[in-house]
């Protein structure tokens, strides 16, 4: 510092800025009454564009809008105590960890009017009874997109993917230890949750004996391996493929005859949450009609809302890959949690699985 | 500055934030992992230090054990490599001309300043099946292809008829290069400090003396440089146990190592006391490793003063 410029100011200057810097940090959420805020977790390009700024301006409430990978990051960051977050949105299985580990808040269901535009086949679901603690954002299906002219026929089963040296060195897996188990059971025909440990060995052992066909067991981003034509087949939550779909008409998407995991992801808040009334008015705003087709049309995932389906152009209510056949959605079963004491042997067997060759 | 003896006051006084920080962000969370390596799930939220060692005893699953001899030796293979890329280049740096020498140790940081993640995904874009390695590698055998061809040579069987692409991600050697390439500036550095202080005119007198000039490198500069490389040995070597990020996006998932198995178990498997009790083997490990330098230190200090490089 050159001290000629601020000879007998520097005790002065010093103090002005720490008093500006003072005024600058931000105020308890309280002092601005009617408004405040409130903190969402959310998965990734999981909204609308213009989804939160259209709530901001409704409501004048200011939103924090955070990011999380997958469910488990969700967990183990709630799990030692809610660090600030007010709306939550888990999937099925992980609202049934969270509710076994008393880290959810029961709905006030009179504060959110908009829970009306919900499909009456989404309000009553094991995972959640009477859906006090969730409420549904979207839901979908887990299935192979695929490269159609580097394939003679559309792949129809689950074992062109797990269990056939057709596409060796060709096939993306997911790296969710769960969700690829589940679906080995269900290639050797059964229940995707019937995790017995004879169920359990022979899913292991159908992977390792088709680790050496696969090339990559991909976090997230199997569309990206499909779309870069580094593999022609990839195990993928379905409206991740579909918006490779968009960029690349090479690329298609199947729900296997045997059936599939269908997910619900959902909105919650969880306990120890600072902004209950605006978390409620948030879950409200997001279950509109417009504002879920809004949603829906930008992640291109199903919409368990009735009224938000309903403004949906034909093209998406009739797009197979987003709603799947009567037959498939048979076939097909909603995950359950295994159960710590399962997850245990899971996490061993898919360690044994990452392991092998 | 004054020996701390002298001056206790004066060392108490500074040295006690440091101690704190130490005390308060390192060694409690420490206590607290090691606590919960000897403890158990009683529910799917809490831990109870049972003084168990359940966790522990896991560890010697054939398949945990597997995966911590993969991690040793993808770990050894890359530091060896960034010990013999490295040495030259830090040898090549200190050696500069004191114009060009702030540029080439730019040129070795600059990568420094880039996130882990970017640099990654960088590697990703390179060495894919289709990346811009194989690119070149295809367009140089299709040239090399045109010209035997001119020659009438290209039935001889001398190259390929179809240019196979090398693959590199999903394989050990991605991930190995992909250690090498995060940690050589690493290992660079420490090199390069021991290498600058180093007096060159020793390298001179050998070579005088009559010694080649492998002989030289052999036996007057690594063990005048030695201080240096063990230190990159250990800088290069420790991360390189821990890592994560490079089996899962270059190894494809394919090649993991022990830090997956830990990821997952505070993610996932949401089984903290057993990710502790793997974390602190790592922990294990790295003090052996730093005891064991500690020693070598103090055993060259007491040698005779020919063995340090200084006149006898």
């Amino acid at each position: 510092m050159n001290r000629q410029r601020h000879p007998a100011h520097g005790r002065r200057r010093f103090l002005m800025g720490a008093a500006a810097a003072g005024i600058s940090l931000k105020l308890p959420a309280g002092a601005f009454a009617a408004d405040g805020e409130v903190n969402f977790y959310n998965w990734d390009t999981y909204i609308g564009e213009t989804t939160l700024e259209e709530f901001e301006a409704a409501t004048g409430i200011e939103v924090q809008y955070d990011l999380f990978a997958d469910n488990a990051e969700l967990f183990a960051k709630l799990r030692g105590g809610n660090p600030g977050y007010d709306v939550i949105v888990p999937s099925n299985d992980y609202v049934e960890q969270m509710r076994m580990a008393d880290l959810l808040l029961p709905l006030d269901h009179a504060k959110i009017p908009n829970i009306e535009n919900v499909d009456p086949l989404f309000m009553d679901p094991a995972f959640d009874p009477g859906r006090t603690f969730s409420l549904p954002y979207m839901w979908g299906t887990i299935g192979i997109g695929y490269r159609k002219s580097a394939v003679d026929a559309a792949p129809d089963s689950w074992s062109d993917l797990l269990a056939s040296d057709r596409y060796a060195g060709r096939i993306a897996l997911m790296s969710e230890p769960t969700t690829v188990l589940q679906l080995a059971m269900k290639t050797r025909g059964h229940s995707l949750n019937d995790w017995t440990d004879e169920n359990l060995a022979e899913a292991e052992a159908l992977l390792i004996a088709q680790k050496p066909r696969i090339t990559a067991f991909a976090p997230d981003n199997g569309q990206d391996l499909l779309l870069a034509g580094e593999v022609d087949l990839a195990m993928e939550w379905n409206g991740d493929i579909l918006q490779v779909m968009e960029e690349d008409d090479d690329i298609g998407y199947v729900l296997p005859k045997e059936g599939s995991i269908v997910w619900e992801d959902t909105l919650a808040i969880p306990v120890g949450a600072k902004n209950v009334e605006n978390a409620h008015a948030l879950i409200d705003f997001l279950l509109g009609a417009e504002v879920g087709a809004g949603i829906a049309d930008y992640v291109q995932y199903a919409t368990p809302n009735a009224a938000a389906k309903a403004l949906m152009s034909e093209e998406y209510r009739t797009n197979p890959a987003i709603y799947p056949s009567e037959a498939a959605m048979e076939a097909s079963e909603t995950s359950v949690f295994p159960g710590q004491e399962r997850m245990r042997a899971i996490d061993e067997a898919w360690t044994r699985v990452k392991a092998a060759g | 500055m004054d020996d701390a003896r002298r001056r206790p006051l004066a060392f108490a006084a500074f040295g006690l934030p440091v101690l704190l920080w130490l005390g308060l962000f390192f060694v409690v969370p420490l206590g607290i992992v090691f606590l919960y390596s000897v403890g158990e799930n009683v529910s799917i939220t809490r831990i109870e230090t049972t003084w168990t060692l359940d966790n522990y005893a896991r560890i010697t699953d054939p398949v945990i054990l597997g995966l911590l001899w993969r991690s040793l030796w993808l770990a050894g293979v890359a530091t060896l490599i960034c010990l013999v890329v490295g040495l030259p280049m830090a040898l090549v740096i200190a050696t500069s001309s004191p114009g060009a020498k702030p540029w080439l140790l730019l040129a070795i940081m600059l990568p420094f300043w880039t996130n882990l993640l970017i640099r990654t995904y960088a590697l990703l874009n390179i060495l894919g099946t289709r990346g811009r390695l194989n690119d070149a590698l295809g367009w140089l055998h299709a040239r090399a292809r045109a010209l035997l061809e001119m020659f009438g040579l290209d039935g001889l069987g001398l190259l390929a008829e179809r240019f196979v692409p090398l693959t590199m991600l999903g394989t050990p050697s991605g991930v190995i290069y992909g250690i090498v390439y995060v940690s050589l500036p690493f290992a660079i550095l420490p090199i390069y400090s021991s290498l600058e202080r180093m007096d060159k005119s020793l390298l001179e007198a050998s070579l005088d003396l009559g010694a080649g000039q492998w002989t030289t490198v052999r036996r007057v500069l690594v063990p005048l440089a030695l201080p240096g490389i063990l230190t990159a040995a250990l800088i290069t070597f420790i991360p390189a146990l821990g890592q994560f990020l490079t089996p899962d996006l270059l190894g494809r998932g394919q090649v993991d190592m022990i830090a997956n198995v830990i990821e997952r178990q505070f993610k996932k498997a949401n089984d903290w006391p057993f990710g502790s009790a793997l974390s602190l083997l790592l922990l294990y490990v790295t003090f052996i490793l730093l005891a064991l330098r500690a020693f070598g230190d103090a055993a060259r200090a007491n040698r005779p003063d020919r063995a340090r490089g200084l006149p006898a």
